[in-house]
């Protein structure tokens, strides 16, 4: 099997506190991969660890390997150019204060893609990617501040999509938002599962549930099982997945 | 709390509330004074002709064409030199230099140099500009004290407005692939802009009204010609004021005073774009 991410024997440290424990997971292309567990647990480091957004936060320290498509993301790939391939879309909405259009164009410029006729394509794909092209082609240049929360967030997808990556992780990308926003962002994150890899970190376990293929369940900086969604949630190996997928503690 | 104490503690509330009221009172009224009485002894004085006179020995025949055009060039100059290094060092500071100790050394005696006086400046620009470059009592040697002078506020307003710039853009922007560089001039800056022109603005209405750093450096109080290049001498309007309020005759003190309202018209002029650029950035970006 050709694994999209890999993580072998990953361990993090920030500072002397070690976050992430002797971690081993292969994700699958173009499946959902949840992530859950209390908050602490090392779910969103992880995460991080795959776009090396770690890397902003002083004192991080990690050990292992993470590969994505069998190069080593720490050793083999060029930083900026790993985030080309690994998107991350965050907890709370982040638009630039640009129009709508610019903050999809943003990664394609960074890029040096002035071409207009280029960048209005790209910008048009992406957002029909994202489901957002019908709410807003008529007002693309309009600030993307006054988006509604749930379009904010789905315009991040899509500025996340442009550069087109071939992983999409994403950071609790519901968990601001209303239900029906909500709703949308999930029914997007099961289109998107067929051009992309995606990696979800949730609180909302209905959520990982619903719109995931295989589920990761950590504690305390552990993988303490890692399994198909609907057997984990139905039929767990271990204790402490079943007491805290039925609310037992988390 | 007992009743009477609850009753005690309304009336200090209330006391305070009634003196703070009067202080702010009495010191707009002293400003409308001060304004009032500079309106009655100048107003009259302001026609065409003031603006277009060279100074003479005749008050009447007097004018600021000169120092306003003097001003003009010096705050063109100052603002050349200031803008520049004054947001880079501001964004170097904010942007890559928050954690080492040359940063916050840097850091500690910025804020000290914005509560030097400014005639302190004065010194420092007459002995490194004036005599060590050799740039003489001219414009150029002007513009670097007094870029010198306002380049405190422009590194502090920019170090602020780009403080003010939430993470979670700056995450938004590394999160696809961009240098520091990248975000720092594509998402950092752009979002920083409305505060860094309003620190850029305030700094120049404070540059305007600067005349002891200038006097001290060789300012000419008598300048029968308007600056044509860098390297000339020049006066500015408030030395100007300060020439003519030292004359004994009346009649300079009235173009003294009309000198004073057109200085405050352009203070009053810039910070109202000041505030303005402010409150209109402020109303399209909400984060």
């Amino acid at each position: 099997m050709d694994y999209k991410l890999e993580a072998k024997n990953a361990n993090l440290w920030y500072g002397n506190k070690q976050a992430l424990k002797d971690i081993t997971l292969s994700i699958e292309p173009n499946s959902v991969t949840a992530f859950i567990g209390p908050s602490g647990c090392g779910k969103s480091t992880l995460l991080r660890c795959f776009n090396r957004m770690n890397d902003l936060i002083e004192g991080s320290r990690i050990k292992g390997e993470f590969l994505l498509d069998k190069a080593n993301i720490y050793k083999d790939i060029e930083v900026y150019d790993l985030r080309k391939r690994v998107g991350m879309v965050f907890q709370k909405p982040n638009p630039f204060p640009k129009t709508i259009f610019e903050n999809v164009a943003y990664g394609l410029r960074i890029n040096g893609i002035n071409d207009k006729k280029l960048l209005a394509e790209k910008v048009e794909w992406s957002l029909k990617n994202a489901a957002l092209w019908d709410e807003v082609k008529d007002n693309l240049n309009n600030s993307a501040l006054s988006l509604s929360g749930g379009q904010q967030q789905r315009l991040c997808i899509a500025r996340t999509l442009a550069v087109e990556p071939t992983v999409v992780l994403m950071d609790e990308p519901a968990s601001a938002l209303d239900p029906i926003s909500t709703a949308k962002i999930e029914d997007l994150i099961y289109e998107l599962k067929n051009k992309f890899t995606i990696v979800i970190v949730t609180h909302n376990m209905q959520q990982a549930a619903r719109v995931s293929t295989k589920t990761a369940f950590f504690y305390l900086g552990e993988l303490i099982e890692f399994d198909e969604t609907k057997k984990l949630f139905t039929n767990p190996e271990e204790e402490k997945t079943q007491n805290y997928i039925t609310g037992r503690f988390g | 709390m007992s009743k009477s104490n609850q009753r005690k503690s309304r009336i200090v509330d209330k006391t305070f509330k009634y003196i703070g009221l009067a202080f702010t009172v009495f010191a707009l009224l002293v400003l409308a004074v001060l304004i009032t009485d500079i309106l009655i002894k100048g107003l009259t004085r302001i026609n065409w002709s003031f603006f277009t006179n060279l100074p003479s020995r005749h008050a009447a025949n007097s004018g600021i064409l000169t120092a306003l055009a003097g001003m003009l060039s010096l705050l063109f100059f100052t603002i050349l030199i200031a803008i520049p290094i004054g947001i880079l060092a501001g964004v170097y500071l904010q942007e890559y230099g928050t954690n080492n100790k040359f940063a916050k050394f840097i850091e500690i005696n910025i804020a000290n140099l914005a509560g030097v006086p400014s005639v302190i400046y004065g010194i420092l620009g007459l002995t490194i500009f004036v005599r060590l470059f050799g740039l003489g009592n001219s414009l150029l040697a002007g513009a670097f004290t007094l870029a010198l002078l306002i380049l405190p506020i422009i590194i502090v307003a920019t170090r602020e407005a780009i403080r003010a710039v939430p993470g979670t853009l700056r995450e938004a922007s590394y999160g696809m692939g961009a240098t520091k560089w990248q975000t720092t001039r594509r998402v950092v800056i752009p979002s920083a802009l409305g505060g860094i022109l309003t620190g850029i603005i305030l700094s120049i209405s404070r540059a305007v009204g600067e005349t002891a750093p200038l006097l001290v450096i060789g300012a000419l109080v008598y300048v029968p010609f308007i600056p044509e290049g860098p390297n000339d001498q020049f006066t500015t309007l408030p030395i100007q004021i300060f020439n003519w309020v030292s004359r004994p005759q009346a009649a300079f003190i009235t173009n003294a005073a009309a000198g004073i309202i057109i200085l405050l018209l352009i203070t009053f002029i810039l910070n109202g774009i000041a505030i303005y650029i402010r409150s209109k950035w402020y109303k399209n970006i909400k984060y």
